[in-house]
């Protein structure tokens, strides 16, 4: 089958028109039944990308397409130099590196505990418990981290009962800008850390069983096993992971960030996606908005690229 | 390719030589199952402390000490939840969008499937390009936004639907698994005369029901999750509203009272109203209870059909 393939492609291509045609009314039936979507992505997906044009313009809502005033590049220029927009670069920057070392750490730490655990039965209770919260929606999670660390959370609780804090001068965690890169980075451990080990617990199991017969025969305990044959074993998952994971460096998430930011948080909590939300929707400057969601789109399709070829290049599965 | 995939999942191989186990190796052993119960017991907790704090009654709740189960027994905070703030109205919606929006998806992602899985179609190519470029770049919040506008989706139930009605991802793992089917059964439908829709409906489509039973599922998740949409389209009408977007309000509105006050007195002007049921505490942990209970029930039943799609999904492409 996947000979013939190349061959329907190169007739198609050959540019025999009356041909192609033909078979083109032969199968009106797959035509039809792919058609109209064609059409649905083509309004839904690629026709917004027209709305990029909103960046080099002044925008003004009520005006047409070609009334519109075209002033290049000068709204990159203000974001550049806008103190707010470096500072939400910042978080986004600083949210994503948390999120990418913290999640491999503690997904392949977990990984590599269950994948020691010997009863099956006890190994399944805790797969299915730690992979629960993915499901759970973020204003859920963000619900219970809230309650969490309220004054009056168990946090809270935990800390004055081991007197680290005061009755009644209780810390209002959210309300400190300084902590929000911790609480971000704990409650998206939180919810996805068990979800992660999955691909590295099936990277476990293609492990040749008889390399941990081999170290068990020099004397290497259950530490230096998991060092010498399990971690070396899933590497190159690791290495794809990661270079893959790059590419999403200006995915910080928006959820976890706009659901726990407030106002007092909120020059730690501000990331891109919440920027073009308020600039863009509240205040009606669309195209300081549109000029910051395109910097992101362009940034990341780089990065997206690059890291897609770096991963065919180590030779391993790529994107798709 | 990706059939080879699922079985990884179950394997547990290794680990059958139980003689030698040194007493390093049951120290390990303890600390590790010692960890893993902390793990759950945090995993865990918040939800068991929420639904106990949605069970108790609200003035008793403001006190503290509640933790795994509630002191003092109610259904009161329910009962209020369901009756005044229209979330039962809410609760309609988000099962609609997610049983519509389920079926919508499944059904028009496997037929998308299954048209670039027939290396013969002319199309093909093209299709298959057209949809997997999408997954690279998007146009962008305020474009998004103009385009649902213009089309006048803003306030309807369709905006739940129509702009997500195929996933890429989706139509990478059915196409993956339209693949693995014999090829002779299609040939066989084909040579009984039956044409391309029939044979996707008639064949197909039963044939794919593993894979499209996991495609439902994480759409399902997804839509019964959905807030921002809601947010961004209609909130300004409360008739479209979810549970999702009714529990976000809520936050929302304790971001800002807390914003307002001091750690001091906390909840201090909660309860407003007459009666003195409830407070934002109870309402919120209620809610949050509701928003989240659908899920809970039914995930541990089909907690293997996730991972095998995260399998799947996440090997082959």
């Amino acid at each position: 089958m996947e000979n013939a393939q190349p061959t329907t492609a190169a007739k198609a291509l050959s540019g025999k028109p009356a041909g192609f045609f033909a078979k083109l009314a032969r199968q009106r039936a797959l035509v039809l039944m792919s058609v109209p979507f064609i059409i649905w992505l083509f309004i839904f997906k690629y026709l917004p990308l027209w709305g990029w044009t909103i960046a080099f313009q002044k925008f003004k809502p009520a005006k047409g397409f070609f009334d519109q005033q075209w002033v290049g590049f000068e709204h990159f220029a203000f974001l550049f130099q806008d103190e707010r927009f470096l500072r939400v670069l910042r978080n986004t920057l600083a949210m994503s590196a948390i999120n990418l070392v913290l999640g491999f750490v503690t997904a392949i730490v977990l990984a590599l505990l269950l994948n020691e655990v010997r009863q099956v039965y006890f190994k399944r209770v805790v797969q299915t418990v730690s992979y629960l919260p993915h499901f759970i929606s973020w204003v859920v999670a963000a619900s219970i981290v809230q309650s969490t660390l309220s004054p009056d959370g168990i946090i809270n609780e935990l800390l004055s009962w081991l007197g680290w804090v005061d009755k009644g001068n209780e810390i209002l965690f959210l309300g400190v800008g300084e902590y929000f890169w911790g609480i971000f980075g704990a409650s998206s451990v939180w919810k996805d850390v068990g979800w992660n080990t999955i691909v590295y617990l099936a990277a476990m199991t293609m492990i040749d069983p008889s390399q941990y017969e081999a170290a068990k025969m020099d004397g290497a305990n259950r530490l230096e096993r998991i060092w010498y044959v399990t971690l070396p074993g899933i590497k190159p998952v690791v290495i794809v992971l990661l270079i893959m994971q790059i590419g999403h460096l200006l995915e910080a998430g928006f959820e976890p960030q706009y659901l726990l930011g407030n106002g007092m948080n909120v020059d730690y909590s501000e990331v891109i996606d919440i920027f073009v939300l308020k600039y863009g929707i509240a205040q009606g400057n669309f195209s300081l908005s549109v000029a910051a969601g395109m910097f992101k789109t362009v940034v990341s399709f780089i990065l997206l690229f690059a890291a897609n070829h770096l991963a065919k290049r180590m030779g391993e599965s790529r994107l798709f | 390719m990706a059939t080879a995939v699922t079985t990884t999942t179950a394997a547990k191989p290794r680990k059958q030589s139980r003689i030698s186990s040194s007493r390093g190796d049951r120290i390990f052993d303890i600390c590790n199952s010692i960890f893993l119960i902390l793990l759950m017991v945090i995993t865990l907790y918040p939800f068991v402390n929420t639904a106990a704090v949605s069970f108790n009654q609200a003035s008793d709740t403001i006190r503290g000490g509640i933790y795994l189960w509630p002191r003092m027994f109610t259904w009161d905070n329910y009962a209020y939840v369901f009756k005044e703030a229209g979330v039962f109205h809410a609760t309609l919606i988000s099962v609609l969008r997610s049983v519509i929006g389920t079926v919508v998806t499944v059904f028009c992602s496997a037929m998308v499937a299954y048209t670039i899985s027939r290396q013969d179609f002319v199309l093909r190519k093209f299709v298959t390009i057209a949809f997997i470029l999408t997954m690279y770049f998007n146009g962008g919040l305020i474009p998004n936004f103009l385009l649902i506008r213009e089309l006048g989706l803003l306030g309807t139930f369709s905006v739940y639907i129509i702009p997500g009605i195929i996933g890429v991802f989706n139509l990478i793992i059915i196409r993956s698994f339209i693949d693995g089917l014999p090829e002779s059964i299609l040939e066989s439908a084909r040579i009984d005369g039956a044409g391309d829709f029939t044979t996707f409906m008639k064949i197909v489509l039963p044939l794919c029901v593993p894979v499209l039973a996991t495609v439902a599922l994480f759409t399902a998740v997804y839509q019964w999750n959905s807030w921002f949409d809601v947010f961004l389209y209609n909130s300004s009408f409360q008739e479209l509203s979810t549970l999702q977007y009714e529990l976000q309000k809520i936050l929302q509105n304790s971001n800002a009272s807390m914003s307002a006050r001091t750690a001091g007195d906390a909840f201090a002007n909660a309860g407003n109203d007459a009666a003195n049921a409830v407070t934002p505490m109870s309402v919120r942990a209620t809610m949050t209870i509701v928003a989240s209970l659908p899920i809970i029930m039914v995930y541990p039943f089909l907690q293997k059909y996730f991972v095998k799609g995260m399998m799947v999904g996440g090997v082959k492409g």
